[in-house]
């Protein structure tokens, strides 16, 4: 990889550069690849497919929700499940999981309830607490500056030899701003233990990737970075464990960052504020619905003998029961006086609240006892005195 | 002609910006056959095509930088910014670069590009989707920075500002995109950029805003005349870089009295500005302390709570009450 260093002879000489690889190992309609076949104990794969069912069934009532008005806009995960299960799954405790948006499952699996989900996607700045313990930034939602951060916590574990591992997440879209970029560079200039997951579903919004690069793969940017690159079935939750496990042992090793591109397909709205007839075909969209990865992963499932058809809908009762019981809950909690406090506002942006802050804080407050006073005796109900 | 939107006047102004100067190029993410997330560059895709109307990847800083390039080259490019909350990528290119080519080259190299950005909360949006950020455009020497406050000056002032041989920021108040509907005249028309304009005429205090923050002031001042009998006069600053300082001092001087109302945060908004140009041309002419109703000093909170940190009828109507009662 060193070519820099190389003296070649005149006049022109052909430079070696890797290949990139594409691997597929369970496709569209469940036909496996034996000799690609990791092996997976049933009890990770249980896990596996709970947590992409979780996710896949937590997204579609959400979107219920949206359309009820008791939801805020959020962009929807339905489809990239298996990228983000697949490679979470290798994450251990002192591991960092660095989201973009879509990684539903994931978070999941990592310890975010429900509930907290529902918080963050309903306006209420508490849906973005990382669970206590667990090394996860919350979802970030400006495009591709997570992944810096993702390589400065690789730097720091490489710098304090510890042997953790980062798992970061970006879109295609994502692949286009500088940040995506410095990321990498950085991650490999300092053989930071990074593991760039692309979750490749063909659209920035309305924008497809044609008009997105030029190069045929994100995976072959990996190249020009100095790191391994490989693209990868993201629909095929075994091509994608495999792919991130290498990769996680590589950065274990000490031997830097990976790039692994998943190609997927977003069969939803962007988010709920979205239509996407404006911008791509029903034929299309239905091609690619067909190849989601939940109904292939089942089938193998049930094939290996992990689950019988009839446990597996005895367990998406089971999800849909939890996932019932905890919209009952946060909508409890969004009313309770803790989450609903505006002046809550205040009391997180600094260590210790500074003075002409909380001069805003009680002028809030004063303002508040005003308009209720003030509503109290007109007679005007509370909700109307908010309503601005 | 006809009444509409803000969202439709903008979505006007660009289409016929387009129709008489060929060199009008618009360019953003979604800009394209999705005619923006905002549906503001309706029509513009079908009409002019794909050499006037730019999908680009996904890169603010990428916009904003090649969009200098081609305003350097002879093109007027409209850059959108697909949320305000997105822009900061592009700051540096309009830090360094956009607002600097005329003063360093003295004049030789100029950058006539214009970055709209749909910003400012109250629509229920996600994290990074409510900022109003407008300050820091206005605190960076050589940008000019336009806010509309509705149809009619929207249309007006983005011609201004594509026709304005400098970098000017056109700051849209998503807000109000479709809050209401106005009569805007058949023929083009444009507006001085860097005038204020007195909207409601008054003797007693003179609130001063721009964009959203405009229609709870007005609110607030006819509950003032109904309830107080107070005649409150109101300017909407349309440009807040430069600002109009010569007609606030005017109404101040007259009314003694001044509240400014904003929706970004406080500390070094442009109500502390406004302050400022009035303490330094009308100190002596003052009834009382001008008072500052804005934002608080702290990110706009996430959808649920969003509705407290924006100024409203209630929080203009007190801070005015206690100006007068001084």
């Amino acid at each position: 990889m060193q070519t820099h260093l190389t003296v070649h002879p005149m006049p022109r000489t052909k430079i070696d550069l890797p290949h990139i690889e594409y691997l597929s190992i369970l496709d569209e309609d469940a036909k496996l690849d034996k000799a690609l076949e990791p092996k997976i104990a049933p009890e990770t794969l249980k896990t596996m497919y709970k947590y992409m069912l979780l996710a896949r069934r937590t997204d579609e009532r959400m979107l219920l929700m949206q359309r009820q008005g008791r939801m805020g806009t959020f962009p929807q995960s339905s489809g990239h499940e298996a990228i983000s299960m697949g490679s979470a799954i290798h994450l251990g405790k002192t591991d960092w999981h660095v989201p973009a948006y879509r990684e539903l499952a994931g978070l999941l699996f990592r310890g975010w309830s429900i509930e907290t989900t529902l918080l963050y996607w309903n306006g209420f700045e508490e849906g973005a607490m990382p669970p206590e313990g667990v090394n996860d930034l919350p979802v970030c939602v400006p495009i591709a500056s997570q992944l810096l951060h993702a390589a400065g916590l690789g730097m720091a574990m490489k710098l304090r030899n510890d042997n953790s591992v980062v798992m970061t997440y970006f879109g295609d879209g994502a692949s286009s701003e500088g940040d995506t970029h410095e990321a990498m560079n950085f991650a490999s200039v300092y053989q930071a233990p990074v593991v760039f997951v692309c979750l490749n579903n063909q659209y920035a919004i309305s924008v497809p990737i044609s008009k997105q690069m030029r190069n045929e793969t994100i995976a072959q940017r990996a190249i020009a970075y100095g790191m391994p690159g490989i693209r990868v079935d993201g629909n095929d939750v075994l091509a994608v464990y495999v792919a991130t496990e290498e990769a996680v042992a590589r950065a274990k090793r000490g031997e830097g960052p990976t790039l692994i591109e998943g190609l997927t397909y977003r069969f939803t709205p962007h988010t709920t504020a979205d239509d996407p007839k404006r911008y791509r075909s029903d034929d299309e969209c239905a091609l690619w619905t067909k190849r989601e990865p939940l109904a292939r992963f089942s089938k193998y499932l049930i094939a290996k003998g992990v689950y019988t058809e009839k446990q597996l809908q005895e367990l998406e009762a089971e999800l849909d029961a939890t996932i019932k019981s905890s919209i009952v809950r946060v909508e409890e909690m969004a009313q309770s006086e803790e989450l609903a406090n505006p002046l809550s506002m205040f009391d997180y942006l600094y260590n210790d609240i500074p003075p002409y802050l909380n001069e805003q804080r009680e002028e809030l407050k004063n303002h508040l006892e005003q308009v209720e006073k003030a509503k109290n005796n007109s007679g005007v109900s509370p909700q109307k005195a908010n309503a601005h | 002609m006809a009444q509409m939107n803000m969202a439709k006047a903008i979505n006007l102004a660009l289409f016929e910006a387009m129709e008489r100067d060929d060199k009008v190029i618009v360019m953003g993410e979604d800009v394209g056959p999705d005619e923006g997330v905002f549906r503001i560059t309706e029509g513009l895709f079908h009409k002019f095509g794909d050499k006037r109307v730019l999908d680009t990847p996904l890169a603010e800083s990428g916009i904003m930088g090649t969009a200098i390039g081609m305003a350097i080259y002879g093109l007027r490019p409209v850059c959108e910014m697909q949320f305000s909350g997105f822009d900061y990528y592009a700051f540096h290119q309009l830090e360094c670069h956009a607002s600097r080519f005329r003063n360093r080259t003295r004049g030789r190299v100029t950058v006539p590009v214009v970055m709209r950005a749909p910003y400012g909360g109250g629509i229920r949006a996600l994290e990074h989707h409510s900022e109003s950020r407008e300050a820091i455009y206005a605190h960076t020497p050589g940008l000019k920075v336009v806010i509309p406050s509705g149809p009619r000056n929207a249309r007006a002032l983005l011609h201004s500002a594509i026709q304005d041989p400098d970098p000017v920021i056109y700051y849209e108040p998503k807000a109000i995109y479709r809050l209401f509907k106005e009569e805007v005249p058949e023929a083009m028309e444009t507006l001085p950029i860097g005038a204020a304009q007195v909207v409601r005429k008054g003797k007693d205090i003179t609130l001063i805003s721009y964009g959203a923050s405009l229609r709870a002031t007005l609110e607030a001042a006819e509950m003032l005349e109904e309830e107080d009998g107070v005649h409150a006069e109101v300017i909407d600053l349309l440009t807040i870089a430069p600002m109009d300082a010569t007609l606030i001092i005017e109404s101040v001087k007259k009314t003694g009295r001044a509240v400014v109302v904003h929706e970004g945060p406080r500390t070094c908004g442009l109500g502390a500005e406004v302050v400022a140009r009035i303490n330094e041309a009308a100190l002596l002419y003052l009834e009382a302390p001008i008072k500052r109703v804005t934002g608080f000093d702290v990110p706009i909170p996430y959808f649920s709570k969003e509705r407290f940190f924006l100024p409203d009828p209630e929080r203009v109507l007190a801070a005015s009450r206690e100006t007068l009662s001084f």
